[in-house]
């Protein structure tokens, strides 16, 4: 009978230090990469209360705001603004259209209250045969390399934001507005504070 | 000379018809020309979906954007940069390679290089287990002469075997 030899442990393989290191570096970039990810996406729209994001909309030929085509939001400050974020491809923009427009022309002599269209993702033929459409007057323009939205964090159109005189979001307006009064009545609550 | 005046009114409408061909107009992009470049964008309200499958009313308009600067004389790469200029960096199906865009070029690759290299040294049998292997086969006699005890033991209990048998 032959005697069991003895166990030997397993020879153990080492993975270099070195290739430990890149691999979870690696991980951890990843990890980080997906963190601010989901980070972003759980922030939300920006909420009342918040200072309006800075921007500039580069308006549409013929539809400037008292003849600047490049109108920037903190340039504004005073004044009363209403941004109305649309797009000529959606279908609810249309029913608050009209609305938007003469609300507009209520506010427009009196110089304290601004409307600024962001056109969304859109093309300009098909946005300016739109405003043709809806007989809009006020300045309009296209949210070059979606910076604009972004900065609002916008979950679709239409939204329309309404900012105080200090830059402060005052109400915000997710999906068309039902009525004419709707608009004003949020307006006339900025005008008296 | 009058008897070929019958001619003149042919070879006029002949005329007219080869002066027709010298104003023909620049050919309209097909439609394989406009997804080529349409499946290197996203369609930038839908998600992750390649314009040129996209359905929509919108992505139609694209596509015909598309080609209306294809028609214009518009290179492949001018065109997807004016989407970018439109609609930013993301209807790109592919990332530009530029600043922290890099790591997604390289890092995959890296990471999948280290890994081979890992389950390489891993699973390969190295030279020194096989040395060490052969050096415990040769000391396998001397554990048994080391130990008398067991030898003894061993012995006891064939010569009760025996006994039995």
């Amino acid at each position: 009978m032959t005697q069991p030899s003895p166990e030997v442990p397993p020879q153990k393989k080492h993975v270099p230090v070195w290739a430990q290191a890149i691999v979870w570096v690696g991980v951890i970039a990843l990890f980080g990469v997906v963190a601010l990810g989901l980070r972003r996406t759980q922030q939300g729209t920006v909420q009342v209360g918040e200072t309006a994001p800075d921007f500039t909309l580069t308006t549409f030929p013929g539809y400037d705001y008292e003849g600047v085509s490049q109108v920037k939001l903190s340039d504004l400050k005073g004044k009363i603004v209403v941004i109305n974020f649309w797009a000529s491809w959606c279908k609810p923009c249309e029913q608050e259209a009209n609305d938007l427009e003469e609300a507009w022309r209520i506010y427009q002599p009196e110089g304290d209250v601004v409307f600024l269209g962001v056109d969304y993702v859109d093309t300009e033929p098909e946005a300016l045969g739109y405003l043709e459409k809806f007989d809009i007057t006020f300045a309009n323009g296209a949210d070059l390399g979606t910076r604009i939205s972004q900065a609002f964090r916008i979950k679709g159109v239409p939204e329309t934001y309404f900012i105080d005189r200090d830059g402060v979001i005052h109400y915000i307006q997710v999906g068309p507005f039902q009525s004419l009064s709707q608009i004003t009545s949020v307006i006339d609550s900025l005008k008296a504070k | 000379m009058k008897r070929h005046l019958w001619l003149l009114p042919i070879l006029l409408v002949l005329s007219a018809l080869w002066a027709g061909t010298a104003f023909a107009q620049d050919p309209t992009p097909s439609d394989n020309e406009v997804n080529r470049i349409a499946k290197q964008l996203f369609c930038p309200v839908c998600e992750n979906t390649p314009l040129d499958v996209c359905p929509t009313q919108a992505c139609a308009q694209w596509r015909a954007l598309i080609r209306e600067k294809l028609a214009a004389g518009w290179t492949d790469e001018q065109i997807k940069q004016y989407f970018v200029d439109q609609y930013g960096a993301r209807v790109l199906s592919e990332p530009p390679r530029t600043g922290l865009n890099w790591l997604v070029y390289l890092v995959p690759p890296i990471l999948f290089v280290v890994g081979v290299v890992i389950l390489v040294r891993t699973f390969r049998p190295s030279k020194e287990a096989a040395v060490e292997d052969a050096s415990h086969a040769s000391s396998e006699v001397s554990p048994i002469s080391s130990e008398p005890a067991s030898d003894e033991y061993v012995a006891r209990l064939e010569d009760e075997l025996k006994k039995r048998k």
